[in-house]
């Protein structure tokens, strides 16, 4: 090399330049390739949705389906109430208060997915008169509470709101 | 050499002059100032905004906009109504859903994920009530006519009487700038058709103008964007070729052609 | 080539490269000797490398979004266009990548014409180019039809009946072609399946092509053989790559200004009316890239007479390297060869604009004339030319430009390739 250190250095310089503007435009441009394959908007719009619950029976529940999952809305009886209240919360895997879990004590709202794997538990199944997963045999107790197998944590609660005595807006 | 290069190119040159010419007879569109117009080009919020009243109130009643959900209305770039406007708006529409668990077809207000509610059930149902002329989907519609927001304006605005001998048929208007002179759409614009929200003098110009641009931006929804995004990634491809053209004379310094 | 002396430096580098020559590869590329004196029209290489990968990549990405079905496709794609987060960009680029990667390959064929790089040794390299070209065309037709706007539709409704002028077999085959008696969701989905498999055919064929080109390496604008290396080699990278990637970056402006700015203007303002098989649009034109071929198309008053001659129009480019004799390549060094050359660019540009305007009077009058210069110059032209042509005394050398009477024969006769 006999360029003078001056001319190396402005050489250095314009080299160092190009490589980090030229990344800097790669790594922009990669980025519209990875974020198509997120939600797209019409996905999201319908991230909410509105159930009208008032046909629903004490002791029955409905199955809505909402980002694709379903999500089980149960009108609990008393029994079932006090039953899920009455648990001892060192006797739980992942322990949770019956109350933390519900809005209205009447009203189970519940992403309907085992949280083993992803399977849809039966309802009123199982040795706790809740729902039991028949993929591993996962039993839940009437607040959705995991109480026997694989599953490691109760079924989660989605976001949802009463928007009055008769409809909820889940999401 | 050049000479024949010259010959070459005044031969194309009269080409183009030969086009011109055989357009001449095609119908003139006049070009429009738009705001969206150019490479910085935005559409005029209000516009949009006055555009689509224009289009629900009037146009609504023929044309579907089957493309479109009533949430887009409040989306960065459109007429951006607020979510608790385009909820509203969304739920003056009837939208059919189901079925439900009875396995009926039941209808219920509109929401914002929902699709823009069509005036006819199917084309067979739109054409037959418009006297055999579909009145096409305006989704796409500037994007799918040659000559785009220009010529969507120069319709709305063409209608004129027809001159003395020109014939026309039952149902069938006279338009400067439709193709034949021959339109089946009436008017559909008049002074004070609608009255704004925004309390802008509704002339028949305005509300073509308005309704022009929210045309133009139902079909090409992410203008905006797409012109901000472009303006940034010109500015970067002319400051990263500079910088590589300097690199690259400075790298062939090094190789002497003469040498 | 370099492949014998590059030993790996890493102990691990040599177990690997013993076993899979990935690294000497690498080295046959970079160090790759190629003459110092290539000009702007030499980067449309690298440039269509580029063009490929863009089209492979957002191709994969649209078809993550696309519904290939009659009933569906066109919607699909315009929920690309509003709800995919950068669907519109990367449509954009899709679509008008097409059109600059036939940009950037026309300039490729013709600067390979006007510089003789058909000629001996690389006459497999025109071939295999030919091919590509001819595949790109077919993935191109195949794409155009995938939106399923009107042009899609009336375009493939076109393009298909050409087959129908093959005499007996001619109706079995296209409607072989479509999977029914007309255009219609067989149709889309077969095109959608096989206009996702030919861009890695055209991968494959490129790979070829660069192999096929490495053997004798690249042609120059003076045309002479050199010795490599020498001092009229430079080593492929950095030097050829940093000004490969400086036209590219140009390249790119021109292409984003069309993305950004005018992403609909080389497109069809009918192809966003969704196919309709009761109603034919006004004029049935392909994209451009196509139209110097529609207008040969269109010129001859018999169906089948006019598919021979479009057909004949390219396959007789394949003969190429034969037709034309003539012992320089450059057409630097050969005067009548350079003004029929740019007769020819101008022919297939007035060819090209005929086709877009509709066949008759005056226009139809061009493509005919146009037409038959086109076969001229390959048939009758260009064989004639290498024997007439006096053409001007070569260089010794690229870097001794200095002109010193006709060069002897032996010496424009290529090297062997030194494998």
């Amino acid at each position: 090399m006999n360029d003078s250190k001056k001319k190396t250095n402005r050489r250095d310089f314009l080299f160092t330049a190009s490589y980090t503007v030229g990344a800097v435009g790669i790594g922009a441009t990669i980025w519209p390739f990875i974020d198509q394959m997120n939600p797209d908007s019409s996905v999201k719009a319908l991230a909410t949705t509105e159930v009208d619950i008032s046909q629903i029976e004490p002791g029955k529940s409905i199955t809505v389906l909402w980002r694709g999952k379903p999500v089980f809305i149960k009108r609990r009886t008393e029994t079932e109430i006090s039953e899920a209240k009455a648990v001892n919360l060192d006797d739980l895997k992942h322990p949770e208060k019956d109350e933390d879990r519900v809005k209205k004590a009447e009203w189970l709202v519940m992403m309907g997915i085992c949280s083993h794997l992803g399977c849809v538990p039966l309802s009123d199944k199982g040795d706790y008169n809740g729902w039991f997963c028949p993929c591993h045999g996962s039993h839940y107790d009437t607040s959705g509470r995991i109480r026997k197998g694989p599953a490691p944590t109760n079924m989660e609660i989605p976001k949802y709101a009463f928007i009055d005595d008769n409809t909820i807006r889940i999401g | 050499m050049c000479n024949f290069k010259g010959i070459f190119s005044s031969f194309l040159i009269l080409f183009f002059i030969h086009t011109n010419f055989s357009n001449a007879e095609e119908i003139k569109i006049p070009k429009y100032d738009w705001t969206f117009k150019g490479i910085t080009g935005t559409f005029d919020r209000s516009a949009l905004q006055r555009g689509y009243q224009v289009y629900t109130e009037v146009c609504a009643s023929c044309h579907s906009m089957n493309l479109l959900s009533y949430r887009n209305l409040g989306e960065k770039g459109g007429p951006e109504f607020s979510v608790e406007q385009v909820k509203a708006i969304a739920a003056n529409f009837e939208v059919t859903d189901g079925p439900n668990s009875d396995g009926e077809m039941f209808t219920r207000p509109g929401r914002p994920s929902d699709r823009f509610v069509s005036p006819y059930p199917n084309i067979e149902a739109a054409t037959a009530a418009n006297g055999g002329a579909y009145p096409p989907d305006m989704s796409v519609l500037v994007k799918a006519r040659k000559g785009g927001a220009d010529y969507i304006y120069a319709v709305l605005m063409g209608y004129t009487e027809p001159p003395a001998d020109f014939q026309l048929e039952d149902g069938v208007y006279y338009n400067k700038y439709m193709d034949g002179n021959k339109i089946k759409m009436s008017n559909p614009l008049a002074d004070d058709l609608v009255s704004y929200a925004d309390g802008t003098n509704a002339t028949q110009a305005q509300m073509a103008k308005d309704v022009t641009t929210f045309l133009t931006w139902a079909a090409e929804p992410h203008l905006e964007t797409r012109h901000k995004l472009g303006f940034k990634v010109v500015i970067f491809l002319i400051i990263l070729s500079t910088l590589v053209y300097f690199s690259m004379r400075k790298l062939w310094s090094r190789i002497d052609p003469k040498d | 080539m370099s492949e014998h002396t590059y030993t790996p430096k890493s102990k691990f580098g040599k177990w690997f490269n013993d076993r899979l020559p990935l690294l000497s590869l690498a080295s046959h590329l970079t160090d790759y000797p190629t003459p110092k004196n290539l000009n702007y029209w030499w980067t449309f290489g690298g440039i269509l490398t580029f063009c490929l990968l863009s089209q492979i990549i957002t191709g994969l990405v649209l078809a993550m979004h696309y519904v290939a079905h009659a009933d569906l496709a066109f919607n699909s794609v315009e929920h690309i266009m509003r709800d995919v987060n950068y669907g519109w960009l990367i449509r954009y680029i899709h679509s008008n990548g097409a059109s600059m990667f036939f940009l950037a390959v026309y300039i490729h064929i013709f600067r390979s014409l006007f510089y003789g790089s058909y000629k001996s040794p690389r006459e497999i390299i025109w071939i295999l180019g030919m091919i590509i070209y001819l595949l790109m065309m077919a993935t191109a037709f195949m794409g155009y039809v995938l939106p399923w706007g009107q042009m899609s539709f009336w375009g493939a409704t076109v393009i298909t009946n050409l087959f129908s002028a093959i005499p007996l077999f001619g109706e079995s085959i296209t409607t072989w072609l479509w999977g029914g008696y007309s255009v219609d969701n067989p149709t889309l989905t077969r095109f959608f399946s096989l206009h996702y498999l030919f861009p890695f055919l055209i991968l494959g064929l490129v790979i070829l092509h660069i192999w096929a080109l490495h053997v004798p390496g690249n042609n120059n604008p003076i045309g002479i053989d050199v010795k490599k290396p020498s001092k009229d080699t430079v080593p492929f990278h950095p030097y050829i790559t940093i000004k490969d990637l400086f036209a590219l970056l140009i390249f790119l402006i021109i292409f984003s200004g069309f993305i950004f700015f005018a992403p609909n203007v080389l497109g069809h303002s009918d192809n966003y009316i969704q196919a309709n098989p009761l109603v034919t649009p006004k004029h049935i034109v392909p994209e451009w890239y196509l139209l110097p071929f529609y207008a040969i198309l269109r010129s001859v008053p018999d169906k089948l007479g006019g598919v021979i001659l479009m057909f004949g129009s390219i396959f007789i480019l394949m003969a190429l390297p034969w037709l034309d004799s003539s012992k320089v390549r450059s057409s630097v060094f050969r005067p009548l060869n350079k003004i029929f050359f740019w007769v020819l660019v101008i022919d297939v540009l007035a060819l090209g604009y005929v086709g877009a305007m509709p066949a008759e009077g005056l226009y139809l009058v061009v493509a005919r004339v146009g037409t038959l210069y086109y076969f001229a110059h390959f048939l009758v032209i260009l064989p004639l030319l290498s024997r007439i042509e006096k053409t001007q005394p070569l260089p010794l050398s690229i870097t001794e430009p200095v002109l010193t009477g006709m060069p002897k024969v032996e010496f424009i006769k290529s090297d062997k390739p030194d494998v």
